[in-house]
């Protein structure tokens, strides 16, 4: 039951061959029996996941069954989810139960999706291995002294090692596809304001984007039919229609122009990976795709672009944090200076003071020129770079990650090296484009992800593109052997 | 030395829409504390700001109503600093491209004269919650009921040189915002405040002198005294050798004095940059036209309007126009009479007289345009004089009747009966030999006496034309 995707549970669900509360059941149970080892979930929620399985069984029994009904997911903590713990992965919003529903979390509702739990991520989704989550860090189903990614890894953990048939994530600067690429799973970030963002607990505004994290392109097709949509509550999110993106999976890739930015390739690219993404890219040669090769020449500068703009709107967003309405309040402050320092100093992590003081730093007075101006300069030229590459190509391939998942700690001491783990990611999330991160083989036992990043609300074609590949692959199929389960 | 005061006013008017500048939350003024702040008031985690439309037509109807110039395209900022009442930690406002710039007004002075004042800017943002500090035992509470609220500051340039001038700038904008309907102008509950930028300077020296800004003023009285006694304190601080510090100084009404809130050194580095969850706002010259359709008759146009259609004066057409209530009030009352001035005079004297006295603003006048329209048509047509109107007037101030009815059962109506007159003047006349002869002896003021005495028997009724021109003919 739990090796299938989406697209064959929804079949089950359809034809009969099992109601929604046994695969719910199911989940429930395959969870409870891992006793979570790997720390994939911050909050699992049995019986309001029994509860809205049998409500969907109900309405499949009154023929009001949707494409999706009954299927249970999981959504990242950063989703506000009413009379539910949101916390964001920080001690911040330990007590905190949200009085709201993101809008992403009520349209998986419409569409009559079963909510297991909340999955576990970096503190305000600020890390790229999970390791600064209050909760603990999320532990690789395929090498378990490996991290799973980050932030979204929760979300790909449980996704990967089957606690979970498919799970929302976010993406700000690789959230979702760098842990997709980790674990061996499919994830996609679309287009800024394909996704509404209201109720999802903002990092930095202008890069955060939500999306699914599902085992195959084709389930990712369907769970981002549920998740798209124009939304009056987000000012930045799209008026423009959404097509079905399962409607053009089978399409021919004959002729697709993909192109492949030299920079993507270069020495900080690990050996093994980049011969998986070789292979990956002559297969695509062999199913009739043409091979470009371009440059995107400002990549060098995304990784500290996007640690000024980033930082700066965090530093912003997370003001609200102050203990006054909501979240972690120290005991008995002196004086309102004392209550703000406290409760701020014991509520977040290292990391996200970090980058708060990074924020506050870029936007002061006297270095805001000199920094977030510069970036806001920087990051219309990698958006140009972008725009002159997809003049020439459909689509553009690269490694997710230039590594495969590393060990614990290994980089904790040395942010640098952790931001760096983005640097093939972020460059989309600065342009505002999609891009989608699928298995493409392993090195030593792990799996590495190819990207695939699209012109502007071209989730379609990514999809496609990646279906065509898992048509003739099974990297998406292979499953994590677990001693646990 | 003489001293040269230059002074400049940030306005706040909160802008009279029906929901907040960012969520649909009501903006209604005294409801119970928190029952008016939804989720995106308190700043919950994920919530999002969504700009009311409304907000922005007003403040744009405002600009083209001060020939500004109305930003095709504005943004809006965050000004991030920590306080309890502010729930995001940052203030949604404008700072780079504000939605109005460049605008001007006209202020007309007690001496006649009128001054243009330059409004440098007015922009929208969204007003803070409120911390109280009673009735919490030592704790502070904080009600939202107020974040959110949409604000539309009006920054001038530093153009008036007197507390008065102030203060004419202020009424002016009190009453172009009313006029506009965007703003209720209501002070006392905070609808629209001011904070004045002081500063002193020799007279004929071009550099600006140091400024203090006192902070949050909320009336037009306050606003006059609170910038006198700062100037007082700055002439005093300088001419003792001393400096006038840039800070920010808050006043006291109860002592009448400003003293200091912060300092310069202690003044938040906002850190300010444009808001990623809001799109810039662009407007078109089809959505300008439409406002501007939308426009009412302004104060000047409606003041120039009442000199030429009512051969008013330039003073009493500014009184009669500064706020819309009364120049309603007064069309009102001539569409009845037509008859402006006497109707001018009855309104800007007896009328605004009584109102101030008793504190009540004109449209809970306890008289109303048709009943003193009524009154004064009795004196166009002579039933009454204006003297015995001042009777009839207190009578309709006091209860409902109407004049005709006051006058009817007071039996105050004129005589105009010549013969009741002579027959009255010839009773006097026999009666005071003496006066008589003084007055054909030349004694011209003795005609004076003659007048009262046929008022006073008359009770006041008496037509007093008719009554000076029975006298001298008679007394020819």
């Amino acid at each position: 039951m739990h090796n299938k995707t989406l697209v064959e549970l929804a079949k089950g669900l359809e034809s009969g061959e099992f109601s929604s509360e046994e695969v719910t059941q199911h989940y429930l149970d395959r969870i409870e029996r891992s006793a979570d080892s790997l720390n994939c979930y911050i909050t699992v929620t049995p019986e309001l996941a029994i509860q809205q399985a049998q409500a969907a069984d109900q309405r499949r029994a009154n023929g009001e069954a949707g494409r999706l009904t009954g299927v249970p997911i999981a959504h990242k903590d950063i989703f506000c989810t009413k009379n539910i713990k949101t916390s964001c992965g920080s001690k911040m919003l330990d007590n905190f139960v949200s009085p709201y529903d993101a809008s992403v979390v009520v349209n998986c509702k419409q569409s009559q999706l079963v909510t297991l739990g909340k999955t576990n991520m970096d503190e305000f989704a600020m890390g790229s291995s999970n390791e600064t989550s209050y909760y603990g860090s999320v532990k690789n189903p395929w090498n378990v002294e490996r991290v799973p990614g980050g932030s979204s890894g929760g979300s790909a953990a449980a996704v990967a090692a089957r606690l979970a048939p498919a799970a929302t994530g976010t993406d700000t600067g690789g959230s979702i596809r760098q842990p997709a690429a980790l674990c061996g799973i499919t994830g996609l970030k679309p287009t800024y304001g394909r996704v509404s963002r209201y109720g999802m607990i903002a990092f930095a505004s202008s890069l955060d984007q939500a999306g699914p994290m599902t085992r195959t392109a084709e389930d990712a097709a369907l769970l981002l039919n549920v998740m798209s949509g124009f939304d009056e509550k987000d000012s930045t999110s799209v008026d423009s229609p959404v097509p079905d993106y399962t409607a053009s999976l089978h399409h021919s890739i004959k002729g697709l122009k993909i192109g492949l930015p030299k920079e993507y390739f270069d020495g900080g690219l690990n050996q093994g990976v980049a011969s998986v993404i070789d292979d990956a890219i002559k297969h695509y040669q062999s199913m009739g795709a043409e091979l470009v090769e371009i440059s995107l020449p400002n990549t060098k500068t995304a990784v500290s672009t996007y640690y000024v703009v980033a930082p700066a709107e965090c530093s912003s967003n997370l003001s609200r944090f102050d203990g006054v309405r909501f979240g972690h309040r120290c005991e008995s402050p002196k004086d309102l200076e004392d209550f703000y320092k406290r409760s701020r100093g014991e509520g977040f992590g290292p990391e996200v003071k970090r980058r708060i003081l990074i924020g506050a730093y870029v936007l002061s007075a006297g270095y805001y020129d000199a920094y977030y101006l510069k970036s806001q300069k920087l990051r219309r030229l990698i958006s140009d770079d972008f725009k002159q590459a997809f003049q020439d190509v459909d689509v553009i391939m690269g490694p997710t990650s230039p590594t495969t998942a590393f060990k614990f700690g290994e980089r904790m001491e040395d942010p640098v090296s952790m931001y760096l783990s983005d640097a093939y990611t972020i460059a989309t999330n600065l342009a505002g484009l999609p891009g989608i991160s699928i298995p493409a083989g392993f090195v030593d036992g792990l799996p590495v992800g190819l990207q695939i990043i699209g012109n502007y609300f071209k989730e379609a074609q990514l999809l496609n593109v990646s279906h065509q590949y898992q048509r003739e692959t099974d990297w998406h199929r292979k499953a994590p052997v677990m001693d646990i389960l | 030395m003489k001293w040269e005061v230059v002074i400049g006013l940030e306005i706040h008017a909160q802008l009279a829409t029906k929901s907040k500048i960012f969520s649909g939350a009501s903006t209604a003024y005294g409801a119970e504390a928190n029952t008016q702040a939804c989720a995106v008031d308190l700043g919950l985690p994920g919530v999002l700001p969504v700009l009311n439309a409304e907000a922005v037509r007003m403040a744009a109807k405002f600009g083209l109503a001060i020939g500004a110039n109305v930003a095709r395209r504005s943004i809006f900022a965050r000004k991030n600093y920590f306080y309890p009442d502010l729930p995001k930690g940052y203030q949604i406002s404008q700072y780079e491209l504000p939605i109005v710039e460049k605008g001007q007004i006209e202020i007309g002075l007690e001496d006649g004269v009128t001054k243009l004042i330059g409004i440098t800017r007015a922009h929208l943002e969204e007003d803070a919650g409120k911390s109280l500090h009673e009735d919490f035992h030592g704790l502070t509470g904080i009600d939202l009921n107020r974040a959110g609220t949409p604000l539309l500051e009006i920054v001038s340039e530093p153009d008036m040189r007197s507390a008065q001038e102030a203060v004419a700038y202020m009424k002016k904008i009190h009453s172009l915002v009313r006029y506009l309907d965007i703003c209720d102008g209501n002070m006392q509950e905070g609808s629209f405040r001011c904070d004045a930028n002081v500063s002193i300077r020799p007279q004929g020296q071009q550099r600006l002198g140091t400024r203090a800004e006192l902070k949050n003023i909320n009336s037009f009285r306050f606003v006059e005294r609170a910038i006198n006694v700062e100037i007082e304190r700055q002439i005093d601080v300088i001419e003792a050798g001393g400096e006038v510090r840039q800070e920010t100084r808050l006043y006291d009404a109860n002592k009448n004095e400003t003293r200091t809130m912060r300092a310069k050194e202690e003044a938040n580095d906002y850190r300010y940059f444009p808001d990623p969850d809001l799109l810039p706002v662009v407007l078109d010259e089809k959505y300008l036209d439409e406002v501007r359709a939308t426009l009412p008759e302004l104060p000047d146009q409606k003041q120039h309007r009442f000199e030429d259609e009512f051969n008013l004066s330039a003073y009493d057409a500014s009184v009669l126009t500064a706020s819309l209530e009364t120049a309603d009030y007064f069309e009102q009352v001539v569409k009845l009479t037509n008859e402006p001035k006497l109707s001018a005079n009855w309104i800007m004297g007896d009328l605004l007289g009584a109102l101030n006295k008793n504190d009540l603003g004109i449209e809970q006048s306890p008289v109303s345009a048709d009943r003193l329209g009524g009154m004064i048509k009795r004196i166009a047509d002579k039933t009454i004089s204006g003297k015995i109107a001042k009777a009839v007037f207190d009578a309709m101030w006091q209860g409902d009747a109407t004049a005709d009815a006051i006058i009817a059962s007071k039996g105050l109506q004129q005589i105009t009966d010549s013969g009741a007159i002579e027959k009255m003047i010839d009773d006097i006349i026999a009666n005071n030999p003496q006066q008589v002869a003084q007055y054909k002896s030349g004694k011209d003021k003795v005609f004076g006496f003659f007048v009262g005495q046929v008022m006073k028997q008359s009770k006041g009724k008496a037509n007093p034309q008719q009554v000076n021109e029975l006298l001298k003919h008679k007394l020819k």
